[in-house]
């Protein structure tokens, strides 16, 4: 039973890092029916930003450990942010207008570009995070010993979705999102500037994605230049799960993905633990295409 | 009556230009020939693909995975019951095409991304399976090594030139193939479907079994091609048949020009020769062509060579002449101008 809730505590930690990367693809997916596949290297970028900042800045030495890590988290967040309005401004923007199969090959070059580009400059290899700012005591609950980086980083992995959510849905902009993810014509008739929005959502996505690539790191201690790949593929399967373009529903997938990949690699096996993901992703598509979740019809299928 | 028409220069150019490739391989020696012949495997892949990708216009990103199980195939039965591997060559193509069509008839009604992903996701557990050994025959993350040479008539091929011989002449095949299907009714059917599936449909096509046919009639293709690979590189790997594979076919097909033979067969001597000329900007490849892939579909998303516009000679679709007295008027025009 030990083992059983040890592998729950694991799936719901990594569950939290997919939802995080899923939201992005689930927001870029509801404004501009786009796969971003280039998303799961940002949230790598995220995680080398996370890494150089921690190492060269010393910020520890003058606000303390914690604040250091808090504050090089907002950091990590804005740069990712603002890789991703670049993004969407070179290989997007021109595209809007084209058909699906161009936008989809441009976002394959720009993920095939920036994994590159990420490797150019950091390295083919491993590469190690700082030991110093990951807690490394366990919290005992009921006998269960749970390493506290586990429980923080599900900790910020809900806190962050919990104020994407309130801003998506009680804040004007949040309001202006959902708009144009619902009907972008209608939403320009109505005032709303269709390009900021898809930027803000360029850039909301990126953000939560690089925060997760941070948590990742200091979670599991090594990085590498294409993670990004595998880490997207599963949140994009999470976020199919929940139902495209359906926030709530990101979420949801992610955890559930996370967990069953801890239960499936635990107690069926370790060796097919990144098959399971696609497996459920094959499944849910034959059988609830719209997702757990998914309101939206069958016209995008 | 003129010697020298324009049909004639064109038969003669393209004499000389045979001729060359037959004598290519000692022109070059075996590092050059080796490239050819792998331009060879990219070329008849990428049109395997085509058939899918081009003409159906169904976002297929798992070609590698029909390409693994067709090598697999030839190097477990040459491995385990000694088949010479030009015998089990269509054997394997079946088998490929028995699990394009297990797999592809459950998702073949996905449109657009959803078909994209999903076909990434059977990539990626066929690379996983073939890691874990599955039922003990794929030798896991190392592989299988085959021992028999590929033999035609008694003679064992080993050099590259061999190679180049017998792969050239299966891509002269395969285009010739490729060229019928692409002007016959099934051609036009998956044309019909790529513009707009709804009207297809509406106009008597059944889209969901000309959809898994272009399926299983890629997979077949990659999984013979598959064969001779094996052959060729005696080390069957899973490293060889990974997403980035079939990313890279997907890029052959789709900056080449979807849907065109001579497209493909550019987009093949770009993709896998442009990288050899630049040697020493090795490790920037890669980066080059991510930017490349956004850089075309900002600027030329139909590829470099997209499809001419289909031609019909309404006279001889109708049946009232004979062919040769339909091209009577054409002819005279042209004497005329």
């Amino acid at each position: 039973m030990i083992e059983f809730f040890q592998q729950l505590s694991n799936g719901l930690a990594v569950g939290g890092i997919y939802a995080l990367i899923a939201l992005g693809y689930t927001m870029v997916y509801g404004v501009l029916k786009l796969i971003n596949f280039a998303h799961g290297e940002l949230f790598t970028l995220g995680a080398y930003l996370g890494m150089t900042l921690l190492v060269s800045l010393g910020l520890s030495g003058y606000i303390g450990q914690p604040l250091a890590v808090l504050a090089i988290f907002g950091m990590v967040m804005g740069l990712a942010a603002l890789s991703g309005f670049f993004l969407e401004l070179a290989a997007y923007r021109p595209l809007r207008r084209s058909n699906r199969l161009a936008a989809v090959v441009s976002a394959l070059g720009a993920s095939i570009f920036l994994q590159n580009a990420i490797m150019l400059f950091y390295g083919p290899n491993y590469q190690v995070y700082p030991e110093q700012p990951r807690p490394s005591f366990n919290l005992s609950v009921y006998g269960l010993d749970i390493p506290l980086m586990r429980a923080l980083m599900f900790l910020a992995s809900a806190l962050l979705m919990v104020i994407l959510y309130i801003f998506i849905h009680k804040s004007k902009t949040g309001t202006a999102i959902r708009a144009v993810a619902a009907d972008p014509g209608a939403a320009r008739l109505m005032g709303i500037d269709v390009n900021r929005v898809i930027s803000l959502v360029f850039m909301i996505g990126p953000g939560l994605g690089g925060a997760a690539g941070m948590l990742l790191g200091l979670y599991y201690g090594q990085i590498r230049y294409d993670m990004g790949m595998l880490y997207g593929l599963k949140a994009f399967t999470a976020a199919i799960i929940g139902g495209i373009g359906n926030i709530p529903g990101a979420m949801i997938g992610g955890v559930l993905l996370g967990v069953t990949e801890a239960m499936g690699a635990a107690y069926i096996d370790p060796g097919w633990k990144d098959a399971f993901a696609f497996m459920v992703l094959i499944v849910i598509l034959i059988f609830r295409p719209t997702g757990l979740l998914g309101e939206r019809t069958a016209d995008k299928l | 009556m003129k010697l020298r028409g324009p049909k004639t220069v064109k038969a003669a150019l393209s004499a000389v230009a045979f001729i060359c490739a037959l004598f290519l391989p000692y022109l070059l020696g075996p590092y050059w020939t080796n490239l050819l012949n792998d331009m060879g495997i990219y070329a008849i892949l990428g049109l395997s693909l085509n058939i899918i990708l081009g003409h159906c216009g169904l976002f297929h990103m798992g070609h590698a995975a029909f390409y693994a199980v067709g090598a697999y195939a030839a190097a477990i039965f040459s491995i385990r019951f000694g088949w010479p591997i030009l015998w089990s060559m269509p054997l394997a193509g079946f088998l490929a095409g028995l699990f394009a069509l297990a797999v592809a008839k459950p998702i073949i009604h996905l449109r657009g991304d959803y078909l994209l992903v999903v076909t990434i996701g059977i990539v990626e557990i066929v690379r996983i399976a073939l890691v874990n050994n599955i039922f003990g025959l794929t030798g896991g993350a190392n592989g299988l090594f085959i021992t028999e040479p590929i033999r035609i008539f008694g003679q064992a091929l080993y050099s590259p030139a061999h190679f180049y011989y017998l792969i050239w002449s299966i891509a002269g095949v395969s285009i010739f193939l490729f060229y019928l299907l692409q002007n016959s009714r099934f051609g036009r059917a998956l044309n019909y479907i790529k513009q707009d599936d709804t009207a297809a449909e509406g106009c008597g096509i059944n889209t969901a079994h000309y959809k898994l046919a272009a399926f299983v009639l890629g997979a077949v293709w990659a999984g013979m091609i598959g064969a001779i690979f094996a052959a060729k590189i005696e080390i069957v790997s899973p490293q060889s048949f990974s997403y980035g594979e079939s990313v890279l076919l997907f890029a052959i097909v789709i900056l080449g020009g979807a849907g065109s033979i001579p497209g493909v067969l550019l987009g093949a001597f770009l993709i896998t020769g442009l990288p050899e000329l630049f040697r020493d900007l090795q490790s920037y490849r890669m980066l080059f062509f991510g930017a490349a892939m956004v850089i075309m579909m900002i600027f030329r998303p139909q590829g470099l060579l997209p499809p001419g516009q289909r031609v019909y000679d309404a006279q001889v679709y109708l049946g009232r002449f004979p062919r040769a007295w339909a091209q009577v008027p054409g002819q005279s025009l042209r004497e005329r101008s």
